[in-house]
């Protein structure tokens, strides 16, 4: 699956090569060599499952029964998609992965303009700020889970009570939080773990903004407002267009924190844990493998467009070079 | 934002540069509470982890309580005898194996796609990204089938080879990035002077870019480090590693708030300490190399 790339990057200057032969014999396959142990075995290891996940898509196969394997053609997909419980997976994967991108985007973008001034302590704040992405992702999800959402001894109601002790309220609301709003419960957790991330790439898409424009525009007597709408905005879209296309990329092969935080319960089994789930315990080989095949048809789509954000980019760096 | 001072301003000018700094220090204040806020899920599991359990799990939270290491002592087995030890070294070989032989892999293919370039290279870069978009968990039953029908269930060089094509394609980008950068005419002088191509990589190349190389292998060893679903399904006992180990650390032995967190602190701090360090290179990690 390779995009196309609309652009011709200019490479740096080559011994040319004779006009009009084609380029093979030893000379051509020296320069192939240092690529090919790598191609080869990404396409072993990578592409190969794939195939197999294809082929075994097409059988009946639970393994608690392997005698009663048969091939069944396409029934697997029509179970997909008639599949109450895969079928609400893909509803939560959508909202999981569109509540953590908007969210973090949001934020992000905020404190990536905070930290693109210059004040006391910036790189402190900005090592502050990357923090909670470099905690374990497992980590993160049983810390939001026990120590932050617990009921009875979590820091959220903890600073309940003291606010209802300042307040004199002898009672404060105790609410349980995963309970309550499981999937919201994973998603704030994920917002925390991914808002760093999208703050980076945008800050270094801030960072790279030329800034005698701004500086004109500012001399120009533009406000701060418009300065942001007209300038920053536009050319921050591509990096919003990465930050968004790979962190959905991301976020909808998150399998960490609703294993960790829900083990998938209460309607938060999003499309990898039911897969998951679908062949881990449920044994059902065929049926997981069918499920596995339509996400990656889905993630193909999204990441045609991430592929091309990236290509742009990549276009233009290698045109400055 | 920086506000030029001009010299002998006149009144108004200088009323408005007063409220120009004081509106700056504003949002620098701001800034520090978004960073203190962010940070403080994390600090909290530091200070909890530095509890004694009675003092861990109580409401209102006890912030003044005496601290302790008992937390970090029952971790590391002082009254159960059980060492996270073999999980922790599990992670640490799966993940430094992986760098190292993704380093092996990609150091010549990024030169074979920047300094002496195949043709149509810009296909094979997105080939090398495309597989790092597809969903693991699609091809994850056909691996497990395979490593339960060859024996290599729970161990940890499968993993160091799941690993390696998780991060290959990111090194692959990172790297092409950083040899892109080292000048042609560097190379082709120490050709001219007779090196050979494996001395021109390990004496002229390897040291320009060594900065780029050691940033790309951190973040591929935080990924492999980090990685749970290919871990939980292909390992049992021998070859769990330290995110596996940390799922069965509550149900095996209740919930110890406080060892908890001492054990998540431990198996943070060396992602911690590899992302602080590579802090400038991280977002060019994350976005591929697309962003520098």
């Amino acid at each position: 699956m390779t995009t196309a790339v609309g652009t011709t990057p200019q490479s740096p200057p080559r011994p040319p090569a004779a006009p009009g032969r084609r380029r093979t014999g030893p000379r051509a396959w020296a320069t192939r060599a240092p690529l090919l142990p790598a191609l080869v075995f990404l396409i072993a290891v990578t592409q190969l499952p794939f195939v197999a996940t294809l082929v075994i898509s097409l059988f009946d196969w639970n393994s608690l029964n392997p005698d009663k394997r048969a091939f069944n053609g396409l029934d697997n997909y029509a179970s997909v998609f008639t599949d109450t419980a895969l079928r609400e997976s893909v509803l939560t994967t959508i909202l999981l992965t569109a509540g953590v991108v908007i969210a973090t985007v949001v934020l992000g973008l905020g404190l990536a303009l905070l930290l693109d001034r210059t004040f006391f302590g910036r790189g402190l704040v900005r090592t502050l700020l990357i923090t909670p992405f470099l905690i374990v992702p497992v980590s993160a999800a049983l810390l939001w889970k026990h120590a932050l959402y617990n009921p009875e001894y979590g820091l959220l109601n903890g600073a309940l009570s003291w606010l209802g002790e300042l307040f004199g309220d002898t009672s404060p609301s105790q609410p349980d939080w995963i309970a309550d709003m499981p999937l919201l419960a994973v998603i704030a957790a994920l917002v925390w773990q991914w808002t760093p991330f999208m703050m980076l790439i945008l800050l270094a898409g801030l960072q790279s903004r030329p800034a005698e424009v701004v500086e004109a525009a500012r001399l120009d007597g533009a406000s701060a407002w418009q300065t942001f709408r007209y300038l920053t905005l536009p050319h921050l879209r591509r990096y919003l267009e990465l930050g968004v296309l790979l962190g959905a990329v991301y976020i909808v092969q998150n399998f960490d924190a609703v294993f960790t935080i829900t083990a998938g319960g209460l309607g938060t089994a999003n499309l990898p844990y039911t897969i998951y789930q679908t062949f881990y315990q449920a044994h059902e080989y065929g049926l997981a493998s069918a499920a596995g095949v339509v996400v990656v048809i889905g993630t193909i789509v999204i990441a045609t467009f991430a592929l091309r954000t990236v290509s742009s980019l990549f276009s233009e760096e290698a045109n400055r070079a | 934002m920086t506000t030029t001072t001009v010299p002998a301003p006149a009144p108004d000018a200088r009323r408005f540069l007063r409220r120009a700094r004081r509106r700056s220090a504003a949002l620098g204040l701001l800034a520090w509470a978004a960073g203190l806020a962010f940070c403080l899920p994390a600090l909290w599991m530091l200070l909890t982890s530095l509890h004694a359990e009675s003092d861990a799990a109580t409401n209102p939270p006890s912030l003044f309580a005496p601290l302790t290491l008992d937390g970090y002592r029952a971790f590391f087995g002082a009254d159960t005898g059980v060492t996270p030890w073999p999980p922790l070294l599990n992670s640490l070989g799966a993940s430094f194996f992986s760098t190292l032989l993704v380093l092996l892999l990609a150091l010549p293919a990024a030169y074979a796609l920047s300094i002496r370039r195949v043709r149509k290279w810009t296909d094979v870069m997105f080939f090398f990204l495309s597989t790092k978009m597809l969903p693991v968990v699609a091809g994850l039953l056909p691996v497990y089938l395979f490593a339960k029908n060859a024996g290599l269930l729970d161990n940890i060089w499968l993993l160091v080879l799941l690993y390696t094509s998780m991060n290959l394609p990111i090194a692959v980008w990172m790297m092409q990035s950083f040899l892109a950068d080292v000048p042609v005419s560097v190379i082709e002088a120490a050709q001219v002077d007779g090196a050979r191509l494996p001395t021109v990589l390990a004496r002229v190349v390897a040291p320009m870019a060594a900065p780029g190389i050691a940033a790309t292998a951190l973040i591929c060893f935080i990924f492999s480090w980090n990685e749970l679903l290919f871990a939980r399904v292909l390992t049992g006992v021998v070859a769990q590693t330290a995110p596996v180990f940390l799922t069965g650390f509550v149900t095996s032995q209740g919930l110890f708030l406080a060892q908890l967190c001492a054990a998540s602190v431990v198996v943070s701090l060396p992602v911690l300490a590899a992302g602080y360090a590579a802090q400038d290179k991280l977002v060019q990690g994350l976005s591929l190399g697309a962003v520098k």
